[in-house]
């Protein structure tokens, strides 16, 4: 790689991308902690949210930082990305903000963001949002008495931004609203993502972080009971599937034609995770079809008794059924179903009870109505409570709980599906592998994570987030992969040295899963983004992250490996995620995020380790000096402060 | 460890639940006879034992238990095991174990009648005597034991004498403290205790305020109300000291850089026609205001804050949800766990005292207006709100020495009535006095310990075993209704004791408890000490109080004549301020108080200057390490804030090491090899519930809740739906 080249163009590149991040970052350093910056989304690279700008008081001081980070700052546009384009601008626009009321500035709509400049005299506040983030827009009321309209912006992140302006006078004059809607949607408008303009080089690519076949070969697969089947090559097995399949090596190719049409969409039970010292597995899959006359498939028998038998340790196998019992049964009637105990021989099913998508994203609803723009104090609680956003977290989390322990304690292998086994299977499995597998709780591994179970195993993100899409009452979108990475996060909280990663990892995943940026969550399933060509046409999240990775690392990680984690999932140990869904409100900022304190921690680490390093040279000194006689061996060199993570 | 029903296998037991009743293993092994005994401290004498009794593990349901002695001393009710304990315990209590309770933590016995429970009120127990005794403590850890194995004339003198000792009404003589003898040892952090009218003057010196020092009251000859040393306004005349037995005096809390202070006051009973009463408040106030800048604002607390009964009430309702007996209970009440939360009030009382703390705050910081803050007694509410603004103004006293010297200060030598808050002597007339109120400050403390970590030196588990120090009676810091008893206590030369005057420890005595390791845990790794050089004059003048203006500035005898002819406006402005402090509701958060509360946080934040508690929704929050240390289904294995504070401690200490072996051989070369010690492998991985509760029956298997599944109901409509609608016709 070149080196020089390309960490050259990053530096400046970012440097001018970054630059009201970076503010920020040096202001609060000289002042409040950095509180704000720590909460502030996705920092960096594209929503350079209002909490630094609404909060950021900080930015008030401004005299204290370098004259060239005043430049960007002092400017009414934001700094431009490559290839971003300024779309419209328009002068003496008014933000209503919930938190400090109307302010007058400029609203500039590029090809990517929305980014508003406060031109009050006190006020410093900049809005940064890629439009990625906008789910809808619409014109509050009629004109005003001073001949202004309202604008109303709801966002995919918890916060709904209201503007005002005057209509232009010449009515053939677009609205910068419209402007915004055309560029908000360009699946609706037939234009391209800004993700296939952008260009930036980093030192890795991203799209390198995940290959199956090497993920196999980290789990040691294939092996003497388990075989990777091309039998998906070309998506025809399968079309929501990945291209590289791990099977039973008793099953083969045909059988497993036959179970595809057996199981809903094709997804036929595969290899997840296999434990490396009992070989108990996770498998995933689909619904059986067997609808209400209680069909059979010969061969899914043979396979999840292959599967059974694979695992010497064990002479069960458990069926984890991810829905809630009776709309498994639902499911008999639209032809799908769940494994009857007579069928599977030895296998137990179980229901974990996990609500639909549309139960999930009417939860989400009512959290942000709670959360945003004001909290109730007296009934902050009970509020919370009637969200039931936490009891589906808990639901989720003790679900994934129970598949480990089978897995670990019961050295029992596993079958997870839920209706299409895309959603709630992805939820459970990969969340049991990061409870098993403490590879996954390193940056990297976490990020395979991610491409395996959720990526290439065709979790709908197109689908369920409705990137550039207008309709945004689509039945389809639900905050799957939202809950998640809450369910990561609150692991985070409980181990808070498990993980190499640290909560702004997690917020800047969640801001890139709505930003467009890049290609990593575009498309619905493997196949769509190879026809898209996504990996040469867009660039992946993990490049950027995996290019400042300290920014990302949780000071107090420790590898344990082998180390299984098995959280609480008792609500008495599960918190609302503040620093991601109250983020929004400047009343909340003392509410430090845990890796904030790491942070601090750190920073407090690496001074005392330097006064060591100083008393320990000190010392070398001292002793050279005294035994001088013997100080010409320059092989005595001082034992390195070793790291103490 | 005995597994019933398994023959004592060990590995096995964590994932064996029994169905066997006690009774059914009885047969099957005979437990081994042995009297065993807890060592005693001195003066602690046994009142009655019995063996064997079976102490039911907390575990889960299956009824597994270890063996043992139950007895009851002066002291505590202790449990010793047949078996051998485990050595290594990190934050080993010295006066009492993990199986002890001292009498006065014990918050109420329940007896065991086969499946009912019912709460045991007097040490008269009528009926047959139960087979198992339940026992909640005041600290939150719950026994249970089982009396049938043992004679049951024993079972019957075991249960009636802890009934008896615990539950039953006792004079001051009988707490274990006035049997118990200790040679003081050296404090580790020195408290200044508000003993002597040294103390006061030298809090007065530091914090440069401007009143006078009353040293009349040496015997309590001007009133049994005020302390031996109290500091009043310089203006307040000395006929006025004991007017009203010192009710309505404005006792001196704590000065402002700027010379205006805080002062607290009981107040005087006023009838309308009073106008004896009135008239001296007027002078009181006045003489407050006359301390800085003739202003004063004032407040009585009992008429906006949550009385003591409600305090009490409250924290009834909350600390239900700690004390749990078995699991099934414990996920039950995880169901509506939030809302249970708020209907407790527990929290949002919280919330009102930090914010009223908050508004004085505000009148001291921002107006620099002298504050007096009245209640009915002037112990209870106004020793919360008091020393939560000198916590939240004053870096001294977010040290450990400076917090146990405000505790002494506001507290202990402010006459807090401890004995009757906590009912130390079950005196039944006296239980509706009794009231968390120190718990509640200590709860305040701990959520700006939590919101401001790097603020603070000491840890919230030096907050925690604080908590529970209150309630063992061997301190005489917390044992007293009033300055006076207390004094007169460690004078008496009454007849009763032998040793005649009280030479218990103060709990200051930390190491009456902990060794100096366990101590360590006092100390907050988050600590951000005070940079060393000095600080440029220009930068941040609040709080550097060597750069204040001498108050006395601000007092000139020209402006005191001024302030005799501007006496009735002041008069008027006064009560327009009184009024417009008495109109607000506690609910309504002021409007000014979140503006305040606003540019503080738009300034930078100063770990060692003022401080304030983010007081919205989520940030109170429940304090975890106190509530939840004892129930083994919470026990996060490997995690836990511990996980990351124990960390940096190690790290901290690693320094510390390094730094003393450079001091002692540093011209040595081996100080190179032998630098770095063996801590720095991968930590020793603790639950979080770490340092409290031994981790010994800690099950490697996680904790699944048992009714998770059917608590959840979603709106049908919603819940019936596929998760796919464009495909569902395909589906059919």
């Amino acid at each position: 790689m070149e080196k020089s080249g390309s960490v050259d163009s990053l530096g400046s590149r970012q440097s001018s991308s970054r630059q009201p991040s970076v503010d920020s970052l040096s202001s609060s350093s000289t002042s409040r902690s950095d509180r704000s910056s720590q909460a502030k989304p996705a920092s960096a690279m594209s929503s350079d949210s209002a909490s630094t700008n609404e909060l950021s008081p900080e930015l008030r001081q401004q005299s204290k930082l370098p004259a060239k980070l005043l430049r960007g700052l002092n400017s009414n546009e934001p700094q431009l990305l490559p290839k971003e384009t300024v779309q419209d601008t328009a002068k003496d626009v008014t933000y209503i903000c919930p938190f400090i009321g109307a302010l007058r500035g400029t609203l500039t709509v590029t090809n990517y963001r929305l980014f508003f400049k406060c031109m009050d005299r006190d006020q410093s506040l900049a809005l940064d949002i890629p439009l990625g983030v906008v789910s809808r827009v619409e014109k509050i009321g009629g004109t005003s008495s001073r001949g202004e309209v309202s604008y109303g912006v709801v966002c995919k992140d918890m916060r709904n931004l209201q503007f005002a302006h005057r209509q232009p006078d010449d009515t053939l004059k677009k609205s910068i609203f419209e402007v915004l809607m055309k560029y908000a949607y360009p699946i609706s408008n037939s234009l391209a993502f800004f993700a296939y303009d952008y260009e930036q080089i980093f030192p890795e690519n991203g799209w390198k972080v995940f290959d199956a076949l090497a993920e196999s070969k980290r789990q040691g697969l294939p092996n003497e009971s388990w075989r990777i089947s091309k039998v998906n090559d070309h998506y025809e097995l399968c079309d929501s599937y990945p291209s590289t399949l791990v099977v039973p090596v008793t099953i083969p190719d045909e059988d497993l034609r036959r179970i595809a049409a057996f199981r809903a969409k094709g997804r036929i039970p595969v290899l997840s995770w296999i434990h490396p010292e009992t070989q108990a597995t996770v498998v995933r899959c689909s619904q059986p079809m067997v609808g209400v006359n209680s069909k059979r498939c010969k061969e899914d028998e043979k396979l999840l008794q292959a599967i059974m038998d694979a695992n010497a340790q064990s002479h069960k196998l458990f069926i984890f059924d991810a829905r809630p019992s009776v709309n498994a049964t639902a499911n008999k009637m639209k032809g799908g179903g769940y494994e009857s105990e007579d069928a599977y021989q030895n296998a137990e099913l179980v229901f974990l009870d996990i609500h639909n998508i549309h139960v999930m994203r009417e939860s989400l609803r009512k959290l942000k109505e709670v959360v945003y723009p004001n909290i109730e104090e007296s009934h902050w609680l009970s509020n919370l409570e009637s969200t039931h956003w936490l009891e589906h977290i808990k639901v989720i989390l003790a679900g994934a709980l129970r598949i480990a322990d089978k897995v670990e304690s019961g050295k029992t292998s596993v079958v997870v599906h839920c209706s299409d086994g895309w959603d709630r299977t992805a939820q459970l499995t990969s969340l049991a592998m990061l409870m098993l597998d403490s590879h996954y709780r390193t940056i990297r591994g976490f990020e395979v994570l991610v491409e395996k179970e959720w990526v290439s195993f065709g979790h709908r993100f197109q689908m369920r987030i409705g990137h550039g899409d207008k309709n945004h009452t689509d039945a389809d979108r639900s905050p799957v992969f939202l809950q998640f990475i809450d369910c990561v996060w609150q692991m985070i909280r409980q181990f808070p040295t498990a993980f190499e990663f640290n909560e702004y990892f997690l917020i800047t995943i969640l801001d890139h899963l709505y930003s467009c940026l890049f290609g990593t969550f575009m498309c619905n399933s493997e196949q769509q983004r190879l026809k898209e060509e996504l990996p040469k046409k867009t660039l992946s999240l993990w490049s950027y992250i995996n290019s400042q990775l300290e920014e990302f690392t949780n000071p107090f990680y420790v590898n344990y490996s082998s180390h299984v984690l098995f959280p609480v999932v008792s609500m008495r140990h599960l918190e609302l995620w503040v620093g991601y869904y109250i983020r929004w409100n400047p009343r909340m900022r003392p509410q430090e995020p845990v890796h904030q304190r790491y942070k601090e921690l750190l920073a407090k680490r690496s001074e005392l380790q330097k006064r060591v390093e100083e008393l320990r040279r000190e010392v070398a000194n001292k002793a050279a000096s005294l035994t001088s006689e013997r100080a010409g061996s320059p092989t005595r060199s001082i034992t390195p402060v070793q790291t103490f993570v | 460890m005995l597994s019933l029903g398994t023959g004592g296998g060990k590995a096995s037991k964590a994932s064996f639940v029994s169905y066997v009743t006690p009774e059914e293993i009885k047969s099957e092994k005979e437990p081994p006879k042995k009297n065993k005994h807890p060592e005693l401290l001195p003066g602690e004498v046994v009142f009655c034992s019995a063996n064997p009794i079976l102490k039911f593990t907390q575990d889960d349901q299956s009824q597994r238990g270890v063996f043992g002695t139950l007895l009851c001393t002066n002291f505590r009710v202790a449990f010793v095991s047949d078996e051998e304990e485990d050595a290594a315990q990190h934050f080993k209590n010295r006066l009492y174990g993990e199986h002890d309770i001292p009498l006065m933590c014990v918050d109420s016995i329940y007896g065991g009648y086969d499946d009912k429970k019912k709460l045991i009120t007097s040490g008269l127990v009528k009926n047959k005597s139960p087979n198992k005794m339940i026992i909640h403590c005041k600290d939150l850890r719950v026994f249970q034991f089982c009396l049938t194995f043992t004679k049951e004339e024993d079972a019957r003198k075991i249960f009636q004498g802890i009934v008896h000792h615990c539950l039953e009404p006792k004079s001051l003589k009988c707490v274990f403290a006035f049997s118990y003898s200790n040679i003081p040892n050296p404090e580790r952090w020195a408290t200044t205790t508000f003993d002597s009218a040294e103390d006061w003057n030298q809090e007065m010196k530091r914090t440069r305020g401007w009143c006078k020092i009353v040293t009349g009251n040496e015997n309590f000859e001007l009133s049994q109300r005020l302390p031996q040393v109290f500091i009043v306004p310089k203006a307040v005349s000395e006929e006025d000291y004991a007017k009203f037995q010192g009710l309505g005096l404005p006792i001196w809390c704590w000065s402002h850089h700027t010379g205006c202070a805080l002062f607290k006051a009981s107040s005087v009973p006023m009838l309308q026609e009073d106008t004896v009463a009135q008239a001296y408040m007027e002078r009181m106030l006045n003489d407050v205001a006359q301390n800085h800048l003739y202003s004063v604002k004032t407040e009585d607390l009992s008429e906006t804050l949550p009385s003591i009964q409600e305090i009490q009430l409250a924290y009834t309702k909350f600390k239900q949800f700690f004390l749990i007996d078995n699991t099934t209970d414990f996920w039950m009440s995880d169901v509506k766990w939030f809302s249970s939360l708020e209907n407790s009030g527990w929290l949002d009382i919280i919330r009102q005292y930090l914010q009223k703390a908050v508004e004085v705050v505000e009148c001291l910081e921002a107006e620099n207006t002298n504050v007096l803050i009245m209640e009915e007694d002037g112990t209870d509410l106004c020793c919360v709100i008091s020393s939560l603004v000198q916590l939240m103004l004053d870096p001294y006293f977010r040290t450990l020495p400076g917090f146990q010297s405000l505790v002494q200060k506001e507290w202990v030598a402010g006459g807090h009535n401890f004995q009757d808050r906590c009912n130390h002597l079950h005196h039944k007339d006296k239980e509706q006095c009794q009231s968390p109120v120190f718990l509640l400050f200590l709860e305040c403390v701990w959520q700006l310990l939590q919101q401001h970590g790097p603020g603070f030196q000491f840890s919230e588990t030096y907050l925690t075993v604080l908590s529970d120090s209150v309630h063992v009676p061997v301190f005489s810091t917390f044992l007293f209704s009033s300055a006076c008893q207390r004094v007169s206590s460690i004078r008496a030369d009454s007849p009763q004791t032998q040793r005649g005057a009280l030479s218990c420890p103060a709990v200051w005595d930390w190491s009456v408890q902990f060794d100096r390791k366990a101590q360590d845990f006092f100390i907050n790794p988050l600590y951000a000490e005070k940079p060393v050089k000095v600080v440029k004059k220009s930068h941040r003048p609040k709080h550097q109080r060597q750069l204040s203006l001498p108050a006395s500035a601000f007092k000139t005898p020209s402006k005191k004549s001024f302030f005799k002819e501007e006496t009735d406006s002041l008069k008027k402005m006064l009560r327009l301020r009184r009024i417009s402090r008495w109109m607000l509701s506690p609910d309504s958060p002021q409007p000014s108080t979140r503006e305040f509360y606003e540019a503080w946080l738009r300034k930078p934040l100063d770990y060692h200057g003022l401080l304030l508690p983010c007081l919205s929704g989520p940030a109170i929050r429940l304090w975890v390490q106190r509530y939840l240390r004892w129930l083994p289904e919470v026990q996060v294995f490997g995690g836990g804030a511990m996980a990351v504070i124990s960390r940096l401690s190690e790290l901290l200490a690693q320094v510390q090491e390094l730094k003393q072996q450079l001091e002692w051989k540093g011209h040595r070369q081996e100080t190179n090899h032998r630098g770095v010690p063996a801590h720095l492998q991968p930590a020793v991985r603790h639950s979080s519930v770490f340092p409290f509760a031994s981790s010994r029956n800690w099950s490697f298997r996680p904790v699944i809740p048992t009714n998770v599944f059917q608590s959840l109901l979603v709106p049908d409509s919603l819940a019936d739906q596929d998760d796919e609608y464009t495909e569902v016709v395909s589906l059919v």
